[in-house]
């Protein structure tokens, strides 16, 4: 049992923050915004000049082999930046779901590019999917980075397969988008042809848990980098001739987002041991940590408004950017009640 | 980052697990599952002399004062099979994991040559006197007084929430030794013994009905001069150190408490249909999410750290486990519905999901209340400006 990092873990995670708080400048992530919702030049240094894109995808498949720890190392510190990257459905879906559920020749086709940067992937989830004869027809309004992704994942929730941007019967439109960071697409498929993973449950396992802890890593970025700054703030801010983190009311409040954070990286970091470790309580865990980590960036964010005052609700201020962010989090792969209601069946011992 | 124990950690666990179970079905049967710190004192008296007798009163101790020399994660394991098999907390809890860790620091080879094996052996109970009456959060607000007077202090005031003081045998005392002295300068950390004409206890009935805490009141009481621990005047240090080692692996015995305590709540509900309602389905998620977090928050702050973000955890625990238990009381009522609210004795008595209720109340005021917790919070873990205190 040593539940901190390992010298080699540290020394990933300094690489990390210093990489992004050098690169993913709210200038940077402003560009993005107001152009397609990624910063390709930022993506394309973390994959090739980092090369940290293939952490946790296994040695055989042109990973690094390490696991969930790592992952989350990484999406915290571009979390902490909300650094508009396609992270989520290129490494934490797409790739993990190659890598663990699709053939050699898949893997051969896909990850090269998707572990480089140059190929962009999305996760397409719909439970009503049709598959007829090697042809989908379904679709959902709400993938993120969808519409600059060549290659969709695409699952029932059972079955998985790959479907290529470009094929016949594909159509995608971007949708205007609550967090520009991460901007969602519609994605329309009309018998357009797929190839199946060979082995979607485990491919769409792996995905699930990589993409839980990713998220939950990066809702704890995001909720401590609203507190640092915030903190910054008061004690710079001066009214009533006090800084205002001298009043108590202020500070007990910046106290009690510590509290939750404190508990968001016990959660982030015992999900992603859990898994890389085999433990029985992964699956508790990954529930635990996706919805306890989220809202928690989510109060952090929003506390991080009302904290600045009148300047927290500009446009201008980084505010809302991890406070859209958060709130997008907090419904992507499961909302957190849905989550915590998995847990009380677990532990009412009604789970299947 | 690893959290699993090694093969031989879990070899140790079995054996913890073994004895203690052993003893629980065995001579010690009629102890297992008292939950008040209250119940049964004097059986639970001999159970520190058997704990002693088996090695297993004070295992993180050297081995030279009857410890085990126990690593961390050991202390941890048995902390965590202590509460699993149902033991009850331990009557001298102050002893072990204070003044002994605080003799074992600050004190003289004669001083723990004349406190340690005593403790060791479950032979010498401790309670604490820091807390007065107008001596609570600001504690260096103490005013109990001591003179040395032919060669022996001699101790006036009182003191307020000595825990099990009626049980104990000795008592730590910190008292404004220096005439005049204000705030944290002055004071001197004394060992007094309590069976003496100078010393009387009161207990302090609680809401739940129970009197665990005492007033604790000081009339010309007398300790030989040899009695202070460090410096004279400088008793404050001590009484720092002191409360520093109050967040030690005991703390994942309490949580293993906690455990067996939502594992009652979780049972009720699931007997009285409550389990159905999905609001109570989301409380009691959050409850176990919660208690899983606590238990890693624990094992980071043991865990060796030279990243600050992780020694976060250990200054952010009070707060969480003290307020997570007082929400878990709630839920516990909410649970229960009225059947929560009638009680099956005739005394004012309270069975342990409701007591739970009652009692989880003062958890988020001893040891520092939560909102002294987030001034240390604000100002230790966020360098934001301090609250104005005693200056020196």
């Amino acid at each position: 049992m040593e539940f901190t990092f390992t010298d080699e873990q540290r020394m990933i995670a300094e690489t990390a923050r210093a990489f992004f708080s050098e690169n993913a400048t709210s200038a940077r992530t402003r560009a993005a915004m107001e152009g397609e919702g990624i910063d390709r030049a930022l993506w394309r240094d973390f994959c090739q000049e980092l090369g940290f894109s293939g952490i946790s995808i296994a040695e055989d498949a042109g990973g690094a082999g390490l696991g969930l720890v790592e992952l989350a190392i990484l999406a915290e510190a571009a979390g902490a930046h909300v650094a508009a990257l396609p992270m989520l459905g290129s490494l934490m879906l797409a790739a993990q779901a190659i890598a663990a559920g699709g053939s050699e020749a898949q893997r051969e086709a896909w990850l090269p590019g998707l572990l480089s940067g140059e190929a962009i992937a999305a996760f397409v989830e719909d439970a009503g999917l049709e598959a007829r004869d090697g042809k989908l027809t379904g679709g959902s309004g709400f993938v993120a980075h969808g519409a600059l992704a060549e290659l969709c994942v695409v699952t029932d929730g059972s079955g998985a397969w790959l479907v290529r941007r470009d094929a016949a019967g594909v159509s995608v439109s971007a949708q205007t988008t609550m967090d520009q960071t991460r901007p969602l697409a519609e994605v329309r498929f009309d018998g357009a042809s797929a190839e199946a993973l060979t082995d979607p449950a485990e491919g769409l396992a792996a995905a699930n848990r990589a993409a839980l802890v990713g998220l939950a890593a990066e809702a704890l970025g995001g909720a401590q980098a609203s507190l640092d700054r915030t903190v910054d703030y008061a004690r710079e801010r001066v009214q009533f001739g006090r800084p205002i983190g001298s009043f108590q009311a202020y500070k007990h409040r910046l106290a009690d987002m510590m509290v939750e954070i404190e508990q968001a990286r016990s959660a982030v970091y015992w999900a992603a041991c859990a898994v890389d470790e085999g433990s029985e309580e992964a699956p508790l865990a990954l529930h635990a940590a996706k919805s306890f980590a989220a809202d928690t960036a989510f109060r952090c964010a929003a506390d991080m408004i009302q904290l600045h005052g009148g300047i927290g609700f500009t446009w201008e201020h980084d505010a809302h950017l991890f406070f859209k962010r958060a709130r997008s989090i907090q419904t992507l792969l499961g909302k957190g009640d849905w989550h915590r209601e998995q847990v009380a069946a677990m532990i009412l011992g009604e789970a299947a | 980052m690893k959290l699993g124990f090694s093969q031989a950690d879990e070899h140790f666990r079995q054996e913890c697990a073994d004895w203690l179970n052993g003893q629980m079905a065995g001579e010690f049967r009629d102890i297992k599952g008292i939950t008040k710190l209250t119940g049964s004192p004097e059986r639970r008296k001999e159970w520190e002399k058997q704990l002693a007798a088996h090695r297993w009163s004070c295992i993180g101790w050297p081995e030279q004062w009857g410890g085990r020399n126990a690593t961390l994660a050991q202390q941890v394991i048995f902390a965590e099979e202590y509460a699993r098999a149902g033991v009850p907390g331990r009557v001298n809890h102050i002893g072990i994991e204070l003044a002994g860790p605080t003799i074992l620091t600050f004190g003289t080879e004669e001083q723990k040559q004349r406190f340690l094996p005593g403790i060791a052996a479950g032979e010498t109970i401790f309670c604490q006197g820091f807390s007065e009456p107008n001596a609570g959060s600001d504690l260096a607000g103490v005013r109990t007084k001591g003179r040395l007077e032919d060669g022996e202090w001699v101790v006036n005031g009182q003191k307020i929430w000595t825990s099990l003081a009626h049980i104990s045998d000795w008592i730590f005392v910190v008292t404004r030794t220096e005439e005049g002295s204000q705030g944290p300068r002055g004071l001197t950390f004394l060992m007094m013994p309590i069976d003496q004409p100078g010393i009387e206890i009161r207990g302090i009935r609680q809401i739940n009905g129970d009197a665990e805490f005492n007033e604790t009141f000081f009339t010309d009481a007398r300790c030989p001069a040899d009695s202070y621990i460090g410096t004279v005047g400088e008793g404050w240090k001590i009484a720092m150190g002191l409360l520093a080692f109050e967040r030690g692996v005991s703390t994942l015995g309490q949580q293993m408490g906690f455990r067996n305590e939502l594992d009652e709540i979780i049972a009720a509900a699931k007997a009285n249909g409550a389990a159905g309602d999905p609001l109570i389905r989301q409380r009691l998620a959050k409850a176990e999410i919660g208690l899983r977090l606590m238990r890693y928050g624990a094992l980071r702050m043991l865990s060796q750290t030279d990243n600050s973000r992780m020694d976060g955890a250990a200054l952010t625990y009070k707060i969480q486990w003290a307020t997570w238990r007082r929400s878990l009381g709630e839920l516990a009522m909410d649970v229960l519905g009225q059947a929560g609210e009638v009680s099956a004795h005739d005394e004012y008595e309270w069975d342990t999901l409701p007591n739970l209720f009652l009692f989880s109340r003062a958890d988020t005021i001893y040891g520092g209340t939560n909102q002294i917790q987030r001034n240390l919070i604000a100002e230790r873990g966020l360098g934001l400006p301090r609250e104005p205190r005693w200056t020196a």
